[in-house]
């Protein structure tokens, strides 16, 4: 990682947001363009619209009960207060006075009824639907309370609670049109090109620092970065290659600021079939890959090494990087123990896009030094998906996990990798049935020791997630943004 | 009565080649149907995630319908293409046809105005290298277009963005408004650049085209004799020689306009324009099997048209291609 006057490193806890515009004027009524490379699909997160509606659409035209902040704390949105029973399966929300929808209508505890089971329905494509299984009723006794009801303790349904758009239930249309309680209101989208957003008046909390935000959408990066250098737009949200960063790194008109990520990029054995469901084996090519040299290949000074599946930012993250750490020798030795003297042969199946294909001949490579011979089979996303996630048929494959706390998804022994450690399952239950957070920290911090020393996959590094802005832009979020991008504090100065 | 004979001979040969346009259609939807279930994957994968459930997987995969038999599905395809029903998108549960219509405010435009761009490049400078052939800028004209055949499109897109984009800033690198063509100034200007790569590089091997038909006509009898009964170079050159001329070129223009039309994916994605061509990729990246087909068979549908068009065109032009076309 570097450290210039020009890069502004934001880590972790502490600073959030980019340096917001001190003395210096801004423009109220601005508008402010945003670079993206992931356009909607359609207006609604629980129909398969991709991760792109989520950045445009969380916090700034929907809002949830939580809200998941930049800074990855859980904190209060449209839930003025909320009250835990003992036995912990009844929540008692009581929502925020005051709030309307866009449409005129005042939020009641009817639509937070609707709204939530509108992710749990059986039509639901939403990726929250398992999460918030084990809800057995919401009901709405009055108009500003919501009571859930649980058939399981679950510590993190406020976090859940936070992907859950609260949609006025009288809207006819959420995938092609929005009725939510965010600063901005729904604008205009041209498929395909952008999508604007636009304040609105009666918004119940602060006002946004701009009058508007457009959405342009790119399908490919060098278009995308060209659109900044011509000041076609402010802000590009997410730099996918790290050549293109060169032209703006060391210019004065451009600021670079790399936030923290939850991007993951992994090689993921089907723990079920031989040779990986040894042990042994999983650590002996774990300690054979130099994960150093291959995220200085891919991002330069970019990115972070993870020794398992937590990035930092998870309150669980303990530094794992010395579990089988590189050392091609002790890599040789576990190898002949397992029974594999003379190495083995397996295929690797990579999906077509960046940086997969690049992963995959740098460990094809790797592995060849210790006599495991890789054969690359490219497939594309959609056939990844029937392949490996459904069918589970493959050996090992490269996969970006975006999410953060999805550590979870280990305690699935049903899980397209199959990996089954009946310890882990129990301390992932525990926790989701911890009576408070330190002790779902400890029981997660512990099946996290458990699945880097069992090598349950290989983690080779964390994304860099970098933001480009012009100079005059500034108060935009930097951490977590795979699934938001908070727009409501942007200054533009002109 | 003979002006009759010609039109019924017209007339017979746009029925018979109107017959081969519907079967050719068939044709292409079947192969188009058949091609995009030969992918592997599923189109109910383009609305789930990582973390989706059995359950989840199975709805989607029911209400996209590939649950179903292929020869359901097929029946089900050709049903509503019959009714002129292009369904609806699995993905973005958008009407395909109106999504068509959306895209092609842009790629028609785009098509139209590099297909001119070319002839006004083509024509006079491949006249000029043909009539001047032995002159240094007959030469250089013809050297010229050679390599712009050799350079592939998206490379002119690419220098074109940097030197009028990037660095003079004379027009924007890509992109088009959000308010489409109601904010014409911004999306004119956005068009110029795409338009100006089609024209370079279509201009380019049209010009040969019309610099090789150009040295024929010169090198034909009827000049000469035209010629020899007094007419002046230029006006034989306008009165026989463009006729003459015109013949392999508007079969050469017929092509080269359903290619151009075709080739808007390459410079769409270069110019990140939200045309036909965008849609078709991302279609294809999402098994969204309506949008997939909705775009390939309008594309076809308009190769076809544009074909049958210069067919046509070519007929009124020529009268042999008359005679042959109602002995064959």
């Amino acid at each position: 990682m570097r450290n210039s006057a020009l890069f502004a490193a934001v880590l972790l806890a502490g600073a959030n947001f980019a340096p917001i515009t001190l003395a210096q004027d801004y423009d109220p009524d601005a508008t402010i363009r945003i670079g993206s490379l992931y356009e909607p699909q359609n207006l609604d997160n629980t129909a398969g619209a991709g991760q792109g509606i989520n950045e445009a659409f969380n916090g700034n035209v929907y809002e949830a009960l939580f809200q998941l902040t930049d800074a990855g704390t859980v904190e209060p949105k449209l839930v003025e207060d909320y009250a835990v029973n003992d036995d912990g399966l009844t929540y008692t929300f009581t929502l925020r006075e005051g709030v309307t929808f866009h449409s005129g209508d005042p939020l009641t505890a009817a639509d937070v009824k609707h709204s939530i089971e509108r992710v749990t329905a059986e039509s639901s494509q939403s990726s929250r639907k398992r999460s918030l299984s084990n809800i057995s009723s919401v009901e709405a006794p009055d108009d500003r309370t919501v009571v859930v009801t649980l058939s399981d303790r679950s510590i993190s349904l406020p976090y859940n609670l936070s992907y859950v758009w609260i949609v006025n239930d009288a809207a006819a249309n959420i995938t092609a049109m929005e009725d939510g309680t965010g600063p901005y209101t729904l604008e205009e989208w041209r498929r395909g090109s952008a999508l604007a957003l636009s304040r609105f008046e009666e918004y119940w909390g602060e006002a946004p620092t701009n009058g508007e935000v457009v959405f342009q959408y790119f399908t490919e990066a060098t278009a995308l970065n060209n659109a900044l250098l011509t000041n076609a737009v402010d802000i590009i949200t997410s730099v996918q290659s790290p050549d293109l960063l060169v032209q703006f790194a060391d210019n004065p008109s451009f600021v670079v600021t790399e936030g923290a990520s939850t991007t993951k990029e992994i090689l993921a054995f089907n723990d079920r079939v031989a040779p990986f469901d040894n042990v042994q084996v999983r650590k002996a090519l774990a300690r054979a890959t130099d994960k150093a040299r291959l995220l200085n290949s891919i991002w330069g000074e970019y990115g972070t090494l993870i020794g398992s599946f937590v990035p930092p930012t998870d309150p669980w993250y303990v530094d794992l990087t010395d579990v089988d750490a590189y050392d091609v020798e002790s890599a040789k030795q576990l190898l002949a123990e397992a029974g594999y003297p003379d190495g083995f042969e397996f295929t690797l199946d990579t999906p077509d896009y960046d940086p997969h294909p690049i992963v995959a001949q740098f460990l094809q490579t790797e592995y060849a030094k210790i006599g495991v011979k890789v054969n690359i089979n490219i497939i594309t996303a959609n056939e990844w998906y029937t392949k490996i996630y459904q069918e589970r048929d493959f050996e090992a494959t490269l996969q970006e996990h975006v999410n953060h706390r999805d550590i979870v998804f280990y305690g699935n022994p049903d899980f397209y990798w199959g990996y089954n450690n009946p310890e882990v399952v129990q301390l992932i239950a525990d926790a989701e049935a911890a009576s408070n957070e330190a002790e779902q920290v400890e029981k997660l911090t512990q099946a996290n020791r458990i699945i880097a020393e069992d090598a349950a996959s290989i983690w080779l590094y964390l994304y860099p997630q970098i933001v480009v802005s012009a100079a005059n832009v500034t108060g935009y979020p930097v951490n977590g943004l795979n699934s938001q991008f908070f727009a409501y504090d942007i200054r533009k100065s002109n | 009565m003979l002006a009759t004979a010609r039109n019924l001979i017209i007339l017979a040969y746009t029925i018979r080649r109107t017959l081969i346009l519907f079967a050719s259609l068939f044709i292409a939807a079947a192969v188009l149907f058949v091609l995009l279930r030969l992918l592997p994957g599923d189109p109910a994968n383009a609305l789930l995630g990582v973390g989706a459930t059995s359950e989840q997987i199975e709805a989607a995969r029911a209400q996209v319908g590939s649950d179903q038999p292929l020869h359901v599905q097929f029946v089900y395809f050709i049903g509503s293409l019959a009714r002129l029903d292009l369904g609806t998108s699995f993905v973005s549960r958008a009407s395909v046809l109106e999504e068509i219509a959306n895209r092609m405010s842009v790629t028609l435009p785009l098509t139209l105005l590099g297909f001119f761009l070319a002839i006004a490049l083509a024509v006079p400078l491949g006249i000029v290298s043909a009539v001047r052939a032995q002159s240094w800028y007959g030469g250089a004209i013809s050297v010229v277009s050679q390599l712009g055949i050799a350079i592939p499109v998206f490379w002119v897109g690419i220098l074109l963005v940097t030197l009028f984009s990037i660095n003079l800033r004379w027009f924007p690198s890509g992109g088009f408004p959000l308010r489409g063509w109601s904010d014409f100034s911004e999306a004119a200007r956005g068009m110029v650049l795409p338009a100006l790569t089609i024209g370079l590089v279509m201009g380019a091997s049209l010009l040969r085209y019309v610099r090789a038909s150009t040295l024929d006509v010169l090198g034909s009898d009827y000049l000469r004799t035209a010629r020899a009964l007094g007419s002046s170079f230029p006006e034989a050159l306008v009165r026989h020689g463009l006729r003459n001329g015109a013949v392999p070129v508007i079969s050469i223009l017929g092509i080269e306009l359903a290619t151009t039309f075709l080739g808007a994916v390459v410079i769409e994605r270069v110019f990140n324009l939200p045309g036909l061509g965008s849609m078709l990729l991302l279609a294809i990246q999402q098994r969204d099997y309506p949008n997939v087909q909705g775009v390939l068979f309008v594309s076809t549908l308009l190769v076809l048209l544009i074909g049958f068009a210069a067919d046509i065109a070519q007929r009124l032009v020529d009268p042999r291609l008359r005679r042959t076309s109602v002995q064959a």
